[in-house]
């Protein structure tokens, strides 16, 4: 194996997300830091607890999700994306790397940088609600699983898209939706019960939901079946994934 | 001599249908400067390009070293440089962190000593922490040279390495590549400067249209379809007589000059007797040059021929 090509590609992207710390770090937390207070705290302070949990606490685990979410798809979309765009992918082209090795570094440090603000914004929140685990363990693997799957989309979106338009149009219209309607800011089961069925087909639901529960232990959906649905999720981005650099899709001529 | 780089019957139709490489097969010997000359569009990028393995063949093979391109990639690709057409570069990194990375993804170990000698022979050291967007195009164009060169190939694709270089820089890079070549890296270069070819290749491939035309000796091509022509310029108007038949004269539009075209290789190739008729019709020589064909005619000829075809 190509662990030389590994390290670099991986050290490349991590270089690039700490030149940029601004857009890489502070404005995902700042803008979390935005939802505690609005929603936290001067909206929270007038909805009822919810499964017995503050809604300020109640929202942080959706928050974490929201942010790590949007910052894989951004992060790792755009990784492949501007190689593409300025014809530097040509070094990788020629290269002897593996199709793995390609996916490992780009969608490695994707989830990396999403890892970390993920645990940023946990740190963050712990200055406005006391925050208290009850599976940290559980808490990992989703966080470690949806850095992972989402990053591997937006490696997909990145390798898929033609123009910068497209980069940004996949997350915009289509994630931001799923994400804002996956229990984010509330429960499923504060919805009406037709909008509840259209949920279960919405897969950012399971994430939230699992991820949820390893904080609270309450869930709109059993956590084993969140397990499934995000593990199932991410074989099929790396199955895509996979394929596109196999066959060169939008790569090679 | 043992060929490092084998082509097959290789074809290639891009995906809007326009044929770029029509069967084209050629070996290039190990150890060789081999120079791809052909206009804009004749497939020189899209040839090099399947042989490094950026685009995809539509038939036909490519055998590197004994392996295929396709199946054995992380074979071939090792041991292959490639210094594209365009300046593909980043904006925001630094050179050196450019070289590790490009050393790092062909599998490489790091090593400072290494990259330092590169870039100090690319003239690009004091450079090292400059990043890339601060960079010359003739700077940016040794880059990459110096990017394609740090994992060490065997066999270096030259993509109009001289375009929007200086004739100084143009030089220094000829003497690179004789460099590299003593150092036993077999070298493919294109390029539509024919006086380069002219200069460092030792065998030079024509191709038009997608289609290889020749591949020949460089020295042997000049000689097969080279000539020489003497021009004699005159104080008044030349009037060809009877003596001059067999000369073959090409007349001036004002008549004070004639062209003889002579083979050069041929001992008694007249030049002697022609001067002499000349001065004794009473005309007085006021000057005399003689002009070799060069590549470019020939490949200029070569060309137009296979297009009015
Ligand atoms: N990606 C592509 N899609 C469609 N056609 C292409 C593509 N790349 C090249 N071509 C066409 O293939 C032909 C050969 O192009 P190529 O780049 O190989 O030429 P070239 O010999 O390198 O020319 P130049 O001297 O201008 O660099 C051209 O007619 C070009 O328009
Ligand atoms: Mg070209």
């Amino acid at each position: 194996m190509n662990i030389h090509a590994i390290r670099v590609i991986y050290k490349y992207e991590m270089k690039r997300a700490f030149n940029t710390i601004g857009q890489s770090f502070a404005s995902p937390i700042l803008s979390t830091v935005l939802y505690f207070v609005v929603f936290g705290s001067a909206i929270g302070s007038r909805i009822d607890n919810i499964h017995g949990i503050s809604y300020g606490y109640f929202i942080v685990p959706g928050l974490m999700m929201l942010a790590i979410l949007t910052q894989s798809l951004s992060n790792a979309s755009f990784g492949i994306f501007f190689p593409r765009f300025t014809g530097q992918i040509f070094e990788i082209l020629s290269a002897p790397v593996t199709t793995f090795e390609i996916v490992v570094g780009y969608v490695g440090a994707a989830a990396t940088k999403s890892l970390i603000i993920g645990l940023l914004i946990l740190i963050t929140a712990n200055f406005f609600v006391e925050i208290h685990i009850a599976h940290p363990l559980w808490m990992v693997l989703f966080l470690l699983l949806t850095c992972m799957s989402f990053s591997l989309l937006g490696f997909i979106i990145g390798l898929w898209a033609k123009d910068f338009e497209k980069l940004q149009i996949v997350p915009l219209l289509v994630i931001t939706p799923l994400v804002f309607l996956g229990g984010t800011f509330y429960s499923i089961d504060m919805l009406p019960p037709a909008w509840q069925t259209v949920s279960w087909f919405n897969p950012v639901v399971y994430l939230v939901s699992g991820f949820r529960w390893s904080f609270f232990e309450v869930s709109d959906v059993n956590i084993w079946l969140s397990l499934m649905m995000i593990s199932v999720f991410m074989l099929i981005c790396l199955s895509i994934a996979w394929w596109m650099i196999r066959t060169g899709y939008r790569l090679k001529q | 001599m043992q060929s490092i780089v084998t082509i097959s019957n290789l074809s290639k139709t891009y995906e809007g249908g326009f044929q770029a490489l029509k069967n084209v097969s050629l070996d290039i010997q190990q150890g060789e400067i081999l120079a791809l000359l052909g206009p804009n569009g004749a497939g020189k990028t899209t040839l090099i390009s399947i042989i490094c393995g950026i685009v995809n063949a539509t038939s036909g093979s490519v055998m590197v070293d004994g392996y295929d391109n396709t199946q054995d990639y992380l074979i071939t690709r090792e041991c292959i440089g490639l210094v594209p057409q365009e300046l593909t570069l980043g904006a925001f990194e630094k050179i050196w962190d450019s070289m590790c990375f490009s050393r790092g993804l062909f599998g490489k170990k790091h090593d400072s000593a290494y990259i330092e000698k590169i870039l100090k022979d690319l003239s690009l050291w004091d450079k090292k922490d400059a990043i890339i967007m601060s960079l010359s195009g003739g700077m940016k164009r040794r880059l990459l040279i110096a990017k394609a060169l740090v994992h060490e190939p065997k066999i270096l694709f030259l993509d109009e390495p001289t375009a929007g270089v200086d004739v100084e820089l143009r030089k220094d890079m000829w003497v690179l590549v004789e460099r590299l070549r003593e150092s036993g890296v077999t070298i493919i270069l294109t390029t539509h400067y024919i006086e380069e070819a002219e200069a460092i290749a030792d065998r030079v491939g024509v191709i038009n249209n997608g289609e290889l035309l020749l591949v020949d000796e460089k020295d042997a091509l000049m000689h097969k379809l080279g000539k020489r022509q003497l021009v004699i310029e005159l104080d008044r108007p030349f009037e060809s007589t009877k003596r001059f038949d067999n000369y073959n004269l090409e007349l001036s539009e004002d008549g004070f000059a004639i062209t003889y075209t002579y083979d050069p290789l041929k001992d008694n190739n007249g030049i002697d007797g022609l001067i002499k008729s000349v001065q004794e019709t009473g005309l007085k020589i006021i000057d005399m040059h003689s002009i070799k064909t060069s590549l470019e005619e020939i490949f200029v000829n070569l060309v137009k021929g296979e297009n009015s075809q």
